[in-house]
């Protein structure tokens, strides 16, 4: 047996023996997915127990380093890892900005002291991170942010404002751009800050979405004390440390485009037949079945390029302009998806909640609403049009 | 599935690239199309194609063959498709003889494949009979009489057909048109009495043929393959082919993209490079991005028929259905990005354009390959 048939059969063991019954059942919505943080600390049910038991294996950030917690595994055992997770139908046991964003830029950035502390909470799901970029006047224009940190010599004291801060009134720490420098260009006087949400001076506002949630917030600081040690990088040397994190982010956003993590509980060809109706096993109303066949082509062809970049990415390359190629159409996709299943399931898409609609139906209304979010948060597809044309294909400014 | 070439595969690409540009680059095409001479192609660098042992890419050793993939193969007809290449390659190795290396006997194999790797022989495949693709829809019929099979029928857009030594007919033996079952493939000398190859000069400058069958008599010894079952070489042989002229397509994208970003970066109006303009730098962006991922579902289709995976034919009809969409966005765009030259014959994105829509009719338009990939799908 080679080495990784060898892993799959461990994997598939541990699994077997760890992950609780009642996570094998896939997913309606990526909303039910775990976020961790200090108040899932309190909870028992089985949720938290996937949690725990994945956090200590590592498997919850199966490629970082052992040494903070990781899984310490090759790409190619993650690759099996997440082939057996969803053959048993079984979600992510921790989904977080820490592991998307945070903490890959903290094992490029952070200090060695930095690392010890953060990492292992990332991989553990033991600190829910909220993400403190955009403000109300700095939006795609992120570098023209206001928030000002004064350095107090043994502390800064941050003032100012930020906006859109997805789920801080639930995060327990934030990662922050705060601009220490004024005289300086724009993107030099920027610094990358951490910070507890429950220092004093830190208050949220939660705004609704047209969806109904409110995932996100207006997040306020007033004279807020920030040790110096929670400095990541160099002073003023944030934006680097900034973009890179938005790579990262990009490429998680992306993902979307190839559906639910995890696998969802019914296959999408199921739910258009039974809603579009079929005559011999094919799709009734030949120009859905056309839309869906264009949909699902794109979407495999979508995995292909995805899977061609890993294939291309020389072990340890960290995402480049690719990444917006990702974010771009992966979200424009699963926009272009969601549309698609509203056409198919007629007015039983236009519930809002009650009577006379499935719950998978009224979720799959509110995830429609959710999807127009997409291709706006972690910069517009119109920025990563942008971008793409100035990096990838060097036109002019 | 290998998305990404290996060394050897780049090198055999990279030389692909320089003959190309040395010996064919596009003027040569443009002097084929205004000469409108008896062949439509240069039959000197035929020959040389053949020496560089192109012809039989994907045939074994003993027939004179390199015995490698389509993958490698695709690489040339990748630059063949950059450069606009005009040559019976298509038909003559992957379709005509494709039926032979598929369906043939050891002594057809032997005769034909041999032949056609020293770039001796030319074949060509005949199976539509109607303006769309609809490769069992075939009505030619074949009679069994003595010892002999009758063919009749009527078979259009044979792809370089004017100039095939042999066709490869696809007759049908019973069964009804739109039958999968009933049909048989016949080898038929293009000489043969009863035989007429009227030769259709194509909008892209390229040939193709109306072959008329009036009671052809071929040889029992002709049929290549089992009696009613040529549905089971036609369909892994159009795959194949399919996914090969995917590769020519995947030239042509990257070329007329490469023009167009070109021109982008040198043509000033209102003082300032039009590729300042966010209209078109969008409009760029999205090229680009259509066509990543055109090039990475082709790579995993040359995979698919080389690993010869169950999901090949469903691979190949995504492959291709994208790379119709892509081309024609990508060459009616960039004519837009040209202007005014954009529309003249002088300006050689006017020839890929033209090009773009002959290769996307051929074997499948999108809405073919759609319909296809749904029924593969279960839905
Ligand atoms: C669901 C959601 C969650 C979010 N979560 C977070 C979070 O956790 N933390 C955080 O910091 N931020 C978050 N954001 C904020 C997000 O990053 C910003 O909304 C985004 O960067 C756009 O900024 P803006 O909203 O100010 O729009 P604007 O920048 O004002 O853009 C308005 C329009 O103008 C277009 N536009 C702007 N500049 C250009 C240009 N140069 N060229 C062409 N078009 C342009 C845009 O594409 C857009 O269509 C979130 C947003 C959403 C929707």
């Amino acid at each position: 047996m080679s080495d990784l048939e060898t892993f799959r059969q461990e994997a598939r063991e541990w699994l077997e023996e760890n992950c609780p019954p009642s996570m094998r059942q896939g997913l309606a919505s990526n909303e039910e997915v775990e976020w961790g943080g200090r108040a899932a600390q309190g909870r028992t049910d089985d949720k938290k127990v996937w949690l725990d038991r994945m956090g200590a294996k590592g498997w919850t950030c199966p490629t970082w380093p052992a040494e903070y917690g990781g899984g310490g595994l090759s790409k190619a055992e993650t690759k099996v890892l997440h082939q057996e997770l969803s053959a048993m139908k079984a979600p992510p046991a921790l989904t977080s900005f820490g592991i998307s964003m945070l903490g890959p830029a903290l094992l490029e950035y952070a200090s060695e002291e930095q690392k010890k502390k953060f990492i292992p909470e990332i991989v553990q799901g033991k600190i829910w991170w909220c993400q403190g970029y955009s403000e109300p006047g700095s939006g795609s224009d992120l570098a023209s942010l206001q928030t000002r940190a004064e350095d107090k010599g043994d502390h800064f004291l941050v003032n100012g404002q930020k906006i859109w801060t997805s789920y801080a009134d639930h995060a327990d720490w934030i990662f922050c751009l705060v601009r220490t420098n004024t005289e300086v260009p724009k993107h030099d006087g920027i610094s990358f800050l951490l910070f507890d949400m429950a220092s004093p001076g830190v208050t949220v506002s939660p705004i609704q979405l047209i969806s109904g949630s409110s995932p996100f917030c207006q997040t306020f600081f007033q004279d807020v004390k920030v040790p110096k040690e929670n400095l990541i990088g160099e002073m003023g040397g944030g934006w680097t440390i900034a973009k890179r994190l938005l790579q990262h982010e990009r490429s998680m956003i992306g993902g979307m485009g190839l559906g639910l993590a995890g696998g969802a509980k019914r296959g999408l060809t199921e739910v258009v037949k039974e809603y579009a109706g079929e005559t011999d096993g094919r799709i009734s109303d030949s120009l859905t079945r056309d839309q869906f066949s264009q949909l699902r082509m794109d979407m495999q062809a979508f995995a292909a390029t995805t899977s061609r970049s890993a294939a291309e990415a020389k072990a340890g390359k960290p995402p480049g302009p690719a990444s917006s190629i990702f974010k771009l159409y992966g979200t424009e996709l699963n926009k272009r998806r969601y549309e698609f299943m509203m056409s198919v399931l007629g007015t039983q898409a236009l519930g809002w909640e009650g009577e006379g609609f499935t719950s998978e139906e009224l979720s799959g209304t509110r995830d429609w609403l959710r999807s127009y979010g997409n291709s706006i948060e972690g910069g517009t597809s119109e920025v990563q049009l942008n971008i793409i044309a100035k990096r990838v294909l060097g036109l002019p400014d | 599935m290998a998305l990404v070439l290996t060394e050897e595969q780049e090198l055999l690409k990279e030389t692909a690239h320089e003959f190309i540009q040395e010996q064919s680059p596009v003027s040569e095409f443009r002097r084929l199309r205004d000469s409108v001479d008896e062949s439509g192609f240069d039959r000197k660098l035929y020959a040389q194609m053949a020496e560089l042992g192109w012809m039989g890419v994907i045939y074994p050793e003993e027939y004179g063959g390199l015995d490698l993939g389509y993958l490698e193969l695709g690489q040339i007809f990748e630059e063949c498709g950059r450069g606009l290449v005009a040559q019976p390659l298509l038909a003559t190795v992957v379709l005509g003889g494709g039926c032979i290396l598929e369906g043939g006997n050891d002594l057809q194999r032997k005769d034909i494949l041999t032949q056609i790797s020293t770039g001796d022989r030319l074949l060509s495949l005949a199976f539509q009979e109607s303006a769309h693709h609809n490769p069992y829809g075939i009505s030619t019929s074949a009679e069994l009489s003595g010892n002999h099979f009758v063919l009749s029928g009527k078979k259009t857009f044979v792809l370089d057909g004017h100039v095939a030594d042999q066709i490869v007919v696809v007759a049908r033996t019973s069964g009804k048109a739109g039958d999968r079952d009933g049909l048989t493939l016949f080898l038929v000398d293009a000489g043969a009495e009863g035989v007429t190859v009227n030769r259709t000069i194509m909008l892209d400058g390229r040939n193709a043929a109306n072959v008329h069958l009036d009671a052809v008599k071929v040889e029992k010894a002709a049929v290549i393959g089992e009696l009613d079952a040529g549905a089971d070489v036609l369909d892994p042989v159009l795959d194949r082919a399919t996914a090969i002229l995917c590769c020519e397509m995947m030239g042509t994208l990257s070329e007329a993209f490469d023009k167009a970003l070109e021109y982008l970066k040198t043509r000033e109006q209102f003082g300032v490079l039009i590729g300042s303009f966010q209209a078109l730098k969008h409009r760029a962006a999205n090229m680009f991005v259509e066509s990543e991922l055109s090039r990475s579902i082709l790579l995993d289709a040359l995979s698919a028929v080389d690993e010869g995976r169950d999901n090949s034919a469903q691979v190949v009809s995504c492959a291709k259905a994208r790379l119709n969409d892509s081309l024609i966005l990508i060459c009616n765009e960039a004519v837009q990005m040209f202007g005014g030259i954009g529309v003249t014959d002088e300006e050689d994105i006017g020839l890929y354009l033209k090009r773009a829509r002959v290769m996307a009719a051929a074997f499948g338009d999108s809405s073919w390959h759609r319909a296809r990939y749904a029924s593969l799908g279960g839905y």
